[in-house]
């Protein structure tokens, strides 16, 4: 009877696992689409601690334990999830990544240390404590894949989120790809020893024990040499990426306990999340092979001619005023620069303030603006900007031209015009904004430093272009204030 | 060879469920406007917190006396809870902000 109502937990979890991701594809329906998941998630978790049973129909024990780490874990993530300020989110989202590839580990860990005890405590062959344990040749290669991706998993993830937040710098050294695909292929093939030879014998010397961790710190290192070299701008890409890992992971562990709902969250995770990955490079026209072997940012500052530089004309912030003020039409490109300066709200106040004096007033959203798709959009939606002024890329591009000025708030490569001719240029073939079309282009930047793909940005040379220095929230509030008195 | 057919008779169910779960995954995100990629990718970062599920089970069988499988195990449940509960919390987040510029 028990059990049978666990089957119904799972079932339900599955199926609003499903639900939920259906759901959340969907603006209006996205937000009760996670709820609906969470909820599924929260009877799964309570199924399993109440009603669980094992084969031989134990139930599970150390509560205490099983509900401080639930404690500890829900109080700690509900506080970094409400404390974590809006423009960080991509690291919050890849460092909880992190923490489920890590538990997919921790799970094969204890799962090999279990049957490493029978092996010490007996003094028998590990063959036959496979054989006394029900365990088939397969389970053992799903605690080694859980073990292998888990942990890459984890450490990447744990790389991606230093990186965003500016802790960890590129770092790659000749050679490195090579490095990389020769730790996975020994990760592997000393899996596949350990399973078909080492555990396969009658041997009474634990070989398994030494080669499962050593397979363990292998793919520890190799997690965090796979996430390196890649460049800041492709992170979101990379951070997909993981998290669909992640769901493999944890599917791996639905096989290891015939869990269906296990299995079912992890592949639909799984498959989600590559297809996810595949369409964030799409919007970057990027090919995932590319950002994953391309470097992005570090052979971006090699390729980077030294003509590319030159005489770019300032700004001042009077006349700066007075052009948008006697605009027609004035489209804002928000990027990160905008979002680390915190300076989204002031820019709907400027943009309330022309909206006053006549000015229609428009965001151009570039798929990757941000650090993540459609980050930007989450961070101008908090700000209370209206959500039919934000114009995708196509729209915007076909708006450009009949645009008098074009004020672009800490946003470099997605307006580089090099992405359009420079076949050399490392974002080459980067669907950019093309602000150009526009009468007169603003910048604002904090300085002429490149942006994040590490590549000098010609538009700032450009006649049309002028520069505005300074960091984007103190410009927009004296630029408010000299909107005011034009 | 004999072997793998009886794997995969004997795995049948499970073998079933990937196939359709690969597809279902892609058909169910197949549409998603590149404004919804960070809630999804974050909602879908909450759901593989379902691992949390065989970090509960790993803890529940552990015996009470061997204290590297509890420790290991507890903290396997406290990752995967922090998974699951700040994945969804961070995405319920992220969406409040869409939700509040149409009141």
């Amino acid at each position: 009877m028990e059990l049978n109502i666990l089957t119904i937990c799972y079932l339900v979890g599955a199926v609003t696992f499903i639900v939920g991701l259906k759901m959340l594809s969907n603006p209006a329906t996205a937000r009760k689409g996670n709820l609906i998941a969470a909820a599924g998630m929260s009877v799964a978790i309570a199924g399993t601690i109440f009603l669980y049973k094992d084969e031989d129909g134990n139930s599970l024990h150390n509560y205490g334990w099983i509900f401080s780490g639930l404690v500890i874990g829900g109080i700690i993530g509900v506080l970094a999830a409400k404390k974590v300020k809006m423009t960080s989110m991509p690291e919050m989202v890849s460092l909880f990544n992190g923490m489920g590839g890590a538990c997919a580990a921790l799970i094969s860990i204890n799962e090999f240390l279990h049957l490493r005890k029978y092996f010490h405590a007996k003094g028998i062959g590990f063959t036959q404590v496979l054989h006394d344990n029900h365990f088939f040749t397969s389970e053992l290669l799903i605690i080694f894949a859980g073990l292998i991706i888990g942990s890459v998993s984890f450490a990447g993830s744990i790389v991606a989120f230093g990186k965003l937040n500016g802790s960890i710098k590129d770092f790659a050294f000749k050679g490195q790809h090579i490095v990389n695909l020769s730790l996975l292929v020994i990760a592997i093939l000393l899996s596949g020893y350990t399973v078909f030879f080492e555990l396969n014998k009658f041997s009474f010397i634990d070989i398994a024990t030494p080669l499962f961790f050593l397979v363990f710190a292998i793919c520890l290192i190799y997690g965090v040499f796979f996430v390196l070299p890649i460049g800041g701008a492709d992170m979101p890409v990379v951070i997909s990426l993981l998290n669909s890992f992640t769901g493999v992971a944890a599917a791996c562990g639905g096989f290891l306990y015939d869990n269906k709902v296990m299995l079912t969250g992890g592949i639909l995770v799984g498959a989600a999340g590559t297809l996810l990955t595949i369409l964030m490079c799409r919007a970057m026209n990027r090919s995932l092979k590319n950002v994953l072997i391309g470097s992005f940012g570090a052979n971006a500052a090699a390729s980077s001619k030294p003509g590319a530089t030159g005489a770019y004309k300032e700004i001042a912030l009077s006349d700066a005023a007075m052009v948008m003020s006697y605009a027609n039409k004035v489209i804002i490109v928000p990027g990160y620069g905008l979002a680390v300066a915190q300076a989204q709200h002031v820019c709907n106040e400027l943009e309330e303030i022309l909206q006053e004096k006549g000015v229609e007033v428009k965001y151009a959203i570039h798929p990757v603006a941000g650090r993540m798709p459609g980050h930007m959009n989450v961070l101008l939606a908090e700000a209370d900007v209206s959500y039919d002024k934000l114009l995708e890329m196509e729209q915007a591009n076909d708006e450009f031209k009949s645009t008098d000025v074009v004020l672009i708030l800490g946003a470099n490569d997605v307006v580089n015009p090099a992405a359009k001719y420079d076949t050399s240029s490392p974002i080459y073939g980067m669907p950019i904004l093309e602000v150009e079309e526009a009468k007169m282009v603003i910048v604002n930047k904090r300085s002429m430093k490149p942006g994040y793909a590490g590549i000098e940005n010609e538009l700032f040379f450009r006649p049309k272009t002028s520069m505005l220095f300074g960091d984007a929230k103190t410009m927009l509030q004296k630029l408010i204030s000299e909107v005011k008195i034009t | 060879m004999e072997a793998i057919l009886n794997w995969i008779s004997l795995h049948e169910q499970y073998i079933y469920i990937v196939i359709l779960m690969i597809f279902l995954g892609i058909e169910v995100i197949g549409r998603v406007p590149s404004v919804l990629h960070t809630p999804l990718m974050s909602g879908a970062n909450a759901i593989h917190g379902v691992v949390i599920i065989g970090a509960i089970i790993v803890m529940g069988k552990a015996e009470s006396d061997n204290y590297l499988a509890l420790i290991l195990g507890f903290l396997a449940v406290i990752l995967g809870t922090l998974n699951v509960v700040g994945g969804f919390v961070v995405t319920d987040r992220m969406l409040e902000m869409f939700k509040k510029k149409k009141a």
